[in-house]
């Protein structure tokens, strides 16, 4: 393992400072343990030691650490913000990782192997290889119908999901549709009920039998939690009232796009607003054909 | 005769110095309701609870037949096993309705809950089951979306009563159902229950302290005291020819109207 010398030491490049991709490598390998288990079994919140990271809780410390810990010299790195490629979250997160790793980055999707995320899953089609790395504030899909953790691990292990469907029942039966537009809870594999992470219910249908390998981590709460390539994820819903991906009515002001997941912007003092897509990078390209 | 639907044997269990049940047997047949009756302090909802496995007995078994007659140790079952016979086969009315209900949840949610658990996933019909058990407890149907903090304490245990036999159970556990209501509610739920009852074929235990509830419910009476069974056998027998000291006392201590 490397000395650390002082990040200052004159004649000394920012990366020297650090061992490769910022976290040591016994994190790294306690990380990848979360990961394997977590990929054995799809959909299930595996405990791991999530470390201090040099952002805020909120900002992605889970996200980066999952990302630090399947990183390799060769991997190509895009990171994205609700979607765009350009935000401060995702600037930074880019250029930490082009700093301490001295990884290649990139805004398209196309050519990265490995995306972190904040709720988004980008709109051209994954491919086998790439790694989806999500950011999750909460990774417990019954937290808000069931106070206590340790009951609602017992849920989880009875597959006892009655609650979350309850909470969709009550939906429908006072608004006639699902309440929530985004993190509509899925079943990952037919077995474990899992929070999408803040994704748009837009997103949902692109887990299911994705060829990518979708990484779920949680910072604060100290959780791991994966999709494998090809695995059955099912939005929660009714026989009669299935699941429906929402998106505004609009096309996208910029590309013209009207399939695409749209951000709605308040474009003057007047009320004026317009639509434009959420996933930059889908934008640029479909504007430079 | 067919062979018991729960039968209890020997049954132990101490809080500290207190024996809350010493030696008790049991036993319920297919649509026969037993009332257990006994002063506070006797161990007839500690005996209740035991029996729907809720809480381990230090000794003795707890069989339990299911419907194509295999015998199951209540108390040797997995939780999975004894949650899915819990909202399957069985249903508990608990005396405190907030004890048995969601009170954040409309009345629909919670009479589908079970239908939900059971793996019914479809709305409408969830809806419609909700709406007949509900009238079948005689509420209004159109209040099926309001919570119950908003019903009397009668019409929350009412709401009680149709969420635990939405599922069709066969043996339900009640722990004085008709507790905290007033005479005139008691009178029309007691009548609710001996009606459904009836109709369903439904095997009842029914723990409560009053003898009246007893005599209009049960088919049979278990009288309780310091943990024991101190008489048993059939509603009339037991209450108009009482052979226990402590029955007597029980049986004419009930004021006359």
């Amino acid at each position: 393992m490397n000395a650390i010398t002082p990040r200052n030491a004159p004649g000394n490049t920012p990366e020297h400072a650090y061992n490769f991709a910022y976290l040591d490598e016994a994190t790294k390998r306690m990380i990848r343990r979360a990961i394997l288990k977590a990929i054995a079994i799809p959909g299930h919140q595996i405990p791991f030691g999530a470390r201090e990271m040099p952002l805020p809780y909120g900002w992605g410390t889970g996200g980066i650490q999952v990302t630090a810990a399947i990183l390799g010299p060769r991997d190509v790195l895009k990171v994205i913000d609700q979607g765009a490629d350009d935000t401060t979250n995702a600037v930074s997160i880019r250029r930490f990782f082009a700093r301490v790793a001295n990884v290649e980055t990139t805004t398209r999707t196309a050519e990265a192997t490995i995306i972190q995320t904040r709720h988004r899953i980008p709109e051209r089609p994954l491919t086998e290889g790439q790694v989806m790395v999500f950011q999750v504030p909460m990774p417990e899909p019954l937290f808000r119908l069931e106070p206590r953790l340790a009951e609602t691990r017992r849920l989880h292990a009875l597959g006892d999901y009655s609650l979350a469907q309850v909470r969709l029942y009550e939906d429908i039966a006072r608004q006639g549709e699902s309440g929530s537009a985004y993190n509509h809870p899925v079943m990952v594999g037919g077995r474990y009920l899992m929070s999408p992470s803040p994704i748009p219910g837009f997103d949902n249908p692109k887990l299911h039998n994705s060829p990518a390998l979708m990484l779920f981590g949680a910072g604060r709460e100290k959780k791991i939690y994966a999709v494998p390539p090809y695995t059955e994820v099912r939005s929660l819903d009714f026989e009669d009232h299935p699941f429906k991906p929402m998106r505004a009515p609009q096309c996208c002001s910029a590309c013209g796009s009207a399939t695409s997941y749209l951000d709605e912007i308040v474009a003057d003092d007047q009320g004026g607003r317009i639509f434009v897509c959420s996933d930059t990078d889908h934008c640029a390209e479909t504007q430079g054909q | 005769m067919s062979a018991p639907l729960l039968e209890a044997a020997r049954l132990q269990l101490r809080f500290g110095a207190v024996r809350a049940l010493d030696g008790v047997d049991i036993e319920i047949f297919p649509g026969e309701v037993v009332a257990i009756v006994g002063e506070s302090g006797s161990g007839k909802s500690t005996l209740l609870r035991v029996l729907a496995g809720a809480m381990n007995a230090e000794a003795g078994t707890v069989l339990y037949r299911d419907a194509e007659g295999e015998a199951h140790d209540v108390h040797a079952l997995t939780e999975a096993g004894r949650r899915k016979l819990m909202r399957s086969d069985w249903g508990f009315v608990h005396q405190n309705a907030r004890d048995g209900l969601r009170m954040g949840i409309s009345a629909g949610g919670n009479v589908g809950e079970r239908l939900m658990a059971a793996g019914d996933r479809n709305y409408a019909h969830i809806r419609a089951e909700a709406a007949e058990w509900m009238a079948r407890v005689e509420m209004d149907p159109a209040r099926i979306d309001e919570p119950p903090k908003n019903f009397s304490g009668g019409m929350q245990q009412r709401l009680q009563i149709a969420r635990c036999l939405v599922t069709s159970p066969r043996l339900v556990f009640m722990d004085e159902p008709t507790g905290g209501l007033d005479v005139s509610v008691q009178a029309r739920l007691l009548d609710l229950i001996r009606g459904l009852v009836s109709q369903l074929g439904l095997a009842v235990f029914f723990v409560t302290h009053d003898i009246a509830a007893a005599r209009l419910l049960a088919h049979r009476i278990v009288v309780m005291r310091h943990g024991r069974i101190v008489e048993e056998g059939l509603a009339d027998r037991v209450l108009d020819d009482p052979r226990h000291a402590y029955t007597q006392l029980l049986v004419s201590s009930v004021l006359a109207a």
